[in-house]
């Protein structure tokens, strides 16, 4: 057919595929939506170093000593990631870099998996960063290499913004081409260079020389490109809203923007002088706009018809600029039930929730599936904000009077930020209790491995962080190991640890329900015995998504059941059996 | 302004049934014989038992990678409460939703809430063309109710226009052999259910 073989793929392999042909050698990442399959997809090239860091900052640290070392490497996180590595991509700028090191921020705005909305091209001009956008999985593919180059001319880190929507799509993406070894820069020791805060004050100079070096290079970069169409309207935009833009106006001249930091000041303003009015079109903030208002341009239409929040859409394009009409929801209409996300059947976090809801705790809880444990009918988590913050959280809640506060926190949320927190509780003597839900797993990303599963990204075994012996390491006396899956042990160790005086730990040891080695085990499903049933309700207080009511009798779906037996416990007349002969 | 043909599908259903496989193979099947594919989903929270919508797009030149409301060429709702919760997507005029004839009740949180009827007459009332089929009663039929998808892909290859050819290619492609026969078995059933139901649209369809 002679047509150029084209792959589909999602974004996050493009990703992946780009930097490995611009000859990346080593990656770092913590898993976070939309960002977790980029270092999956590293991992199939083997002559790519990749793993899972302890969270993002040290990825982050990581991948800039390798960098600096002279060879080409990434630090792969999700947007709140790069808050957690910020303290170290505000400083690495002053020292620089020798090879080429690209961080890759993936935004989420609409906030599908995330706690918040973020626009991170803001923290690439805190940090005086190169921001490079791609605006679908070609771009991001070709735009990675261009965010290498770009970072070793200037010896500067590069940030690379994704959203999800270019993460998370499959494009067919060509011009596949062989990978290209970039030559290593040769490491010296240089103390004034490297010991950036000994030398700050030269070092700042420096990098301001680079910026403005950088803003020259910004006026003819090539990835700042100008489609000329119809002369009377003007777009300016970048990223995903490209797409949107084009699919309402075809024939529009569009500025469309792949490095917007620093912005070719001069070109847009040159660019603006050229119509009447000109649509700004970008997700999430006015960064584009308040650029322009800066530069002293007034003909814009930005935010002030734009929402700064949520996706942008075709649609939302063609009702804001064209007044077309949204056609309405009908299903808004119809008495249509919601599926809400719930805890899964089987999953181990529901025993210890129920315990803690028995117990009448106060719960201040962290980022993982365990969240959905403030949902009803648990409704046992009462705080959440991100990474780690739970420990900390319980412990200002406890020292400002609270009685019989909880910090829930998963097993790889601890590793990633929960272990200083934890020791302060005991460095400053806190009455509470953190319990850790450890179900061998990230479970809410995907499954991946982390320091105490034992395993590497790339499968190998490696050393196994024990949680019990970290946490009395830390100076915890109260330790208790449980199991989730036993009501009456969970609800007992949450009251002795309540007896406690001061800090205490337990410990959930169970394997997330949907790991692949569970799913393998045989199963026995529980049944309701209809005669024996009298719809007490006791069962339903769990949330089991495997419970439900048809005809007004309680039933366990067979196929969803994964017989932990919580149900069964919890069933005073004893009409939940187990379906083994 | 030359003509750029697109096609808008739209996959609907239960976390679990499949919509992402299916979904990719259709994808996977447009790239061979179209210049631009995109495909998407739309999901919150990662869950089992949640709403999953996918977007499919592929023509000569894709923009956007969702499906602008009003403009799915199909709706594959592989449950009936996914082809309501998604029908406006659908174009009034040419479109069709095709729904397994299937009801997946939500897991219970909180009170208890019967599943909803009138779903399809619903639809109809507001002008869109559907298609009920047996895809999940057919699965379990040829011994394996997860085929669902694939019986559902089967009905859909007579509603868009890609060869017979593209969809084995990809089906050889993108299954393990030793399920390979009852997948094939699975498309070919559905192939039929679509051709029946466009036989009798013109006396069942209202629209």
């Amino acid at each position: 057919m002679g047509r150029e073989k084209k792959h589909l793929m999602q974004g996050n392999a493009a990703i992946a595929r780009g930097a490995y042909e611009a000859g990346v050698h080593f990656a770092a990442a913590y898993p976070g939506t939309p960002s977790s399959e980029i270092p999956v997809e590293l991992a199939q090239y083997k002559e790519i170093d990749v793993q899972w860091a302890a969270n993002e900052k040290v990825a982050f640290d990581e991948a800039m000593g390798f960098a600096i070392s002279g060879k080409r490497a990434m630090a792969i996180m999700k947007y709140v990631g790069v808050n957690v590595a910020s303290d170290s991509l505000m400083v690495f700028p002053y020292g620089g870099t020798l090879g080429g090191f690209v961080l890759v921020s993936a935004d989420d705005p609409g906030m599908h998996s995330s706690q918040n909305e973020q626009d991170n091209r803001y923290l690439a001009k805190v940090a005086k960063v190169p921001m490079i956008e791609p605006s679908d999985g070609q771009e991001a593919k070709e735009f990675i290499k261009e965010a290498f180059e770009i970072s070793e001319q200037f010896g500067l880190p590069v940030m690379l913004r994704t959203t999800m929507r270019i993460c998370h799509t499959k494009f067919n993406v060509g011009g596949f081409t062989e990978r290209v070894e970039a030559a290593p820069k040769e490491y010296k020791v240089d103390i004034p260079t490297w010991v950036v805060p000994v030398f700050a004050k030269s070092k700042r100079a420096i990098l301001d020389d680079k910026f403005s070096r950088l803003e020259q290079f910004a006026e003819t970069c090539e990835l700042n490109v100008i489609e000329e169409g119809d002369k009377n309207i003007g777009i300016i935009t970048s990223g995903a809203a490209y797409q949107y833009a084009r699919e309402i106006f075809p024939n529009a001249t569009i500025f469309k923007l792949g490095m917007t930091w620093p912005l070719p000041k001069q070109r847009l303003i040159d660019f603006c002088s050229r119509f009447d009015k000109v649509y700004v079109m970008e997700e999430q903030e006015a960064f584009l706009e308040e650029h322009l208002r800066i530069y002293g341009v007034t003909n814009l239409m930005g935010k002030d018809i734009f929402p700064s929040t949520g996706e942008m859409s075709a649609a939302l394009v063609d009702n804001v600029v064209n007044g077309a009409e949204f056609i309405p929801d009908y299903s808004k209409e119809f008495p249509i039930i919601q599926r809400p996300p719930q805890l899964c059947a089987g999953c181990p976090h529901r025993g210890m929730y129920y315990a803690l809801k028995k117990s009448k705790t106060f719960v201040t809880g962290d980022i993982g599936c365990y969240t959905l444990g403030c949902l009803p009918p648990l409704s046992a988590m009462h705080t959440s904000f991100c990474m780690g913050a739970s420990i900390g959280n319980g412990f200002g809640f406890a020292r400002g009077g609270m009685e019989r506060v909880v910090a829930v926190i998963g097993d790889s949320t601890f590793i990633h930020g929960g272990i200083p927190s934890l020791i302060d509780t005991v460095y400053n003597k806190a009455n509470m209790i953190t319990v850790i839900l450890d179900n061998r797993t990230t479970g809410m990303t995907g499954h991946q491995d982390h320091p105490a599963t034992g395993y590497t990204l790339k499968g190998e075994k490696t050393f196994e962080i024990d949680i019990e012996q970290l946490v009395k390491a830390c100076g915890v006396e109260f330790v208790k190991k449980v199991d989730p899956y036993d009501l009456e042990e969970s609800y007992q160790a949450v009251q002795e640890a309540l007896a406690f005086d001061g800090p205490s730990v337990l410990i959930t040891y169970r394997p997330c329900a949907l790991l692949e080695s569970e799913k393998r085990k045989p199963k026995t499903p529980f049944m309701v015995i209809e005669e024996e049933c009298i719809e007490c309700g006791a069962c339903h207080k769990l949330g089991c998504p495997a419970i439900t009511k048809v005809v007004g009798n309680t039933v366990i779906d067979y196929n969803n059941c994964t017989g932990c037996s919580m149900c069964e416990q919890v069933c005073k007349p004893g009409a939940i059996v187990t379906t083994a002969k | 302004m030359s003509e750029n043909k697109i096609t808008n599908v739209l996959m609907s259903g239960v976390g679990g049934q499949g919509v992402i496989l299916a979904s990719d193979v259709a994808a996977v099947a447009a790239g061979t014989e179209r210049e631009m594919v995109k495909q998407t989903e739309v999901h919150g929270v990662a869950q089992r038992g949640g709403s999953v919508v996918s977007h499919i797009r592929f023509g000569d030149k894709v923009y956007a990678p969702t499906v602008r409301v009003g403009e799915a060429d199909v709706l594959l709702a592989f449950e009936k409460l996914e082809s309501v919760r998604y029908c406006h997507y659908v174009k009034k005029d040419t479109g069709v939703i095709i729904v397994n004839d299937l009801e997946v009740m939500p897991g219970m949180v909180g009170e208890t809430v019967p599943y909803p009827t009138g779903i399809i007459e619903f639809m109809q009332d507001k002008g869109y063309k559907v298609i009920v089929v047996p895809a999940s009663k057919v699965a379990e039929g040829l011994g394996n109710f997860r085929v669902t998808s694939i019986v559902m892909l089967g009905v859909l290859s007579n509603f868009i226009d890609l060869s017979e050819a593209a969809w084995m290619d990809t089906l050889k492609e993108r299954i393990p052999a030793k399920l390979m026969e009852i997948n094939l078995k699975a498309f070919e059933e559905g192939q039929k259910l679509g051709r029946e139901a466009l036989n009798n649209s013109h006396q069942t369809i209202v629209g």
